[in-house]
């Protein structure tokens, strides 16, 4: 009698393909829903997207590596909703590309910062954490003060989020480059950091 | 979710259990074509493999984790729209704003769901509510005495207020010091309520544009004499004279005005700097204070108890 098992144990190939055919059973039932139901793909009400500065501050966001220590997810429990806010939903982050939820919290989570320090604060913050919080154990940022924005790209960004379904106007995109010119990174960041959340709140 | 996903997951879902399972049972049948417990014909550094069957104990688990599986399924939301014979629910996850949400959580209260985000919320309210309600109607005064709620206020205030105000409440330049009794928006009980419910917004304009820098200098002189510097008279005087645009909001006196959050500019008492290359960069620039509005975070209950803690650190003064 023919061992049948042996067929796949010696052929690699064959192996990987079987492999991959049982994890996307996986995908197939995590994964593809999600692509079409409401909550994961509406935006919740008032959602604004991001202004070209606010736009420009993510991207500044995600080069100097604020993710890493900083979470943009509130989840459904007690303590962190008495500390952050109302916890978070997918339909607040449909137009996120790539989202920022983060999974480390060395700091703290910044899904509702918005609003909720003044942008003064938020530039003495960044200028020197510990200029505001003593025991502060994040880097400062004082270069985002001088670097300054020439917005060369800012329209070409904002048409791809408008293929991935942002609801940008023409006037958005043709007004892009002279919202953002000669703005420095701090404003920018601090624009981005003062629309978190605010959808929700 | 519609019925077609609702049954694409369960299907699945089940189908992939089954698949196990007979993966488990076609394994347990000897397809080698060598008896059990015979030489497999492999050899290795002298190391044979046998032709072993699968041990007992490992199958008997693998049989408990589907049991388990299917046990998992019936109790909690796994398969679809079913909701699982406990009903339970982590939270509301398909609200589409702050409203949907309050009317969803007291629905669920109502049909004493088990969600159960909003029965630790519930559980919460129905042990500290009545602690802070009874707070919240005793007078700011009152609670200003009451060492307990001092504490809690303290707390809260640590939690929320500290990263600008500081843990000792002291401020630092450009967040104001809550321990001097030197208010900008008033220091009485439901003025300090009404600043950290709503906050507040200063707007000192830029002035070097009007007054061109020659201007600014004069004013800035005129503006420290009025808390007993020493400053050139000549500049002073002429700051005098232009002190009339400052006067709309500081006060012909220079005494401030708490309608505008306009400081008091005779004490002495600097928000951002007292010196004068500090006070002229505050006149040629203009300063936005901005104290955020916490009535939606913390909502009235806490904010009373913030109000007490922050009207009592001025109060032995």
């Amino acid at each position: 009698m023919k061992n049948v098992h042996e067929i796949v144990e010696k052929n690699t190939g064959l192996l990987v393909v079987m492999i991959l055919v049982v994890i996307s059973f996986g995908a197939l039932v995590e994964i593809s829903p999600l692509l079409f139901q409401r909550q994961t793909t509406e935006p919740v009400e008032g959602l604004k997207p991001y202004t070209a500065l606010q736009l420009e501050g993510r991207d500044i966001y995600i080069r100097e590596g604020c993710v890493g220590c900083h979470s943009q997810m509130i989840r459904p429990f007690r303590s962190e909703t008495e500390r952050y806010g109302h916890y978070s939903v997918a339909g607040e982050t449909v137009w996120e590309h790539p989202f920022l939820w983060g999974s480390k919290r060395t700091g703290p989570d910044l899904a509702r910062v918005g609003g909720r320090y003044s942008d003064e604060w938020h530039r003495v913050h960044l200028m020197d954490p510990r200029a505001v919080v003593p025991e502060s154990n994040m880097p400062a940022f004082p270069w985002l003060a001088e670097n300054t924005l020439d917005g060369e790209l800012t329209a070409k960004k904002m048409e791809v989020f408008r293929d991935f379904g942002v609801p940008y106007t023409d006037e958005d995109i043709a007004g892009a480059q002279a919202a953002v010119k000669g703005k420095s990174e701090m404003e920018a960041l601090i624009a981005y950091l003062q629309s978190l959340g605010t959808a929700l709140k | 979710m519609s019925s077609f996903w609702s049954i694409w997951i369960s299907v699945i879902t089940l189908g992939t259990i089954l698949g196990c399972f007979l993966l488990l049972r076609w394994c347990l049948k000897n397809k080698t074509g060598v008896k059990e417990g015979d030489d497999m014909h492999h050899e290795f550094d002298g190391i044979v493999e046998i032709n072993n069957p699968l041990p007992r104990w490992w199958t008997i688990m693998f049989y408990a984790t589907i049991v388990w599986g299917f046990i998992y399924l019936a109790l909690y939301p796994g398969l679809g729209n079913f909701k699982g014979l406990l009903g339970w629910e982590s939270s509301n996850q398909d609200i589409r704003s702050l409203a949907e949400s309050k009317a969803a959580h007291a629905e669920d209260l109502a049909n004493g769901s088990l969600n159960e985000y909003s029965r630790a919320m519930a559980a919460a309210e129905e042990r500290f509510g009545p602690i802070f309600e009874a707070y919240a109607q005793r007078s700011v005064e009152d609670l200003a005495t009451d060492q307990e709620a001092l504490k809690v206020g303290q707390r809260l205030f640590l939690q929320n207020c500290s990263q600008c105000h500081g843990s000792d409440a002291r401020g630092q330049r450009g967040f104001p010091d809550l321990t001097d009794n030197d208010w900008l928006y008033g220091g009485n009980p439901a003025q300090i309520k009404e600043t950290i419910m709503q906050g507040r917004h200063a707007a000192m304009p830029a002035w070097v544009d009007s007054l061109g820098e020659q201007g600014v200098k004069e004013v800035v002189a005129y503006a420290l004499s009025l808390s007993g510097r020493k400053v050139d008279p000549v500049l002073a005087d002429a700051g005098k004279a232009q002190f009339a645009v400052c006067a709309a909001c500081h006060g012909q006196d220079g005494k401030g005005n708490y309608a505008f959050g306009a400081p008091d500019l005779t004490d002495n008492i600097w928000l951002y700097g007292g010196s004068e290359m500090a006070v002229t960069e505050t006149v040629t620039h203009g300063r936005n204070g901005v104290m955020p509005a916490w009535k939606d975070i913390l909502g009235e209950n806490k904010i009373h108890l913030v109000t007490a803690y922050v009207y009592s650190l001025s109060q032995d003064q």
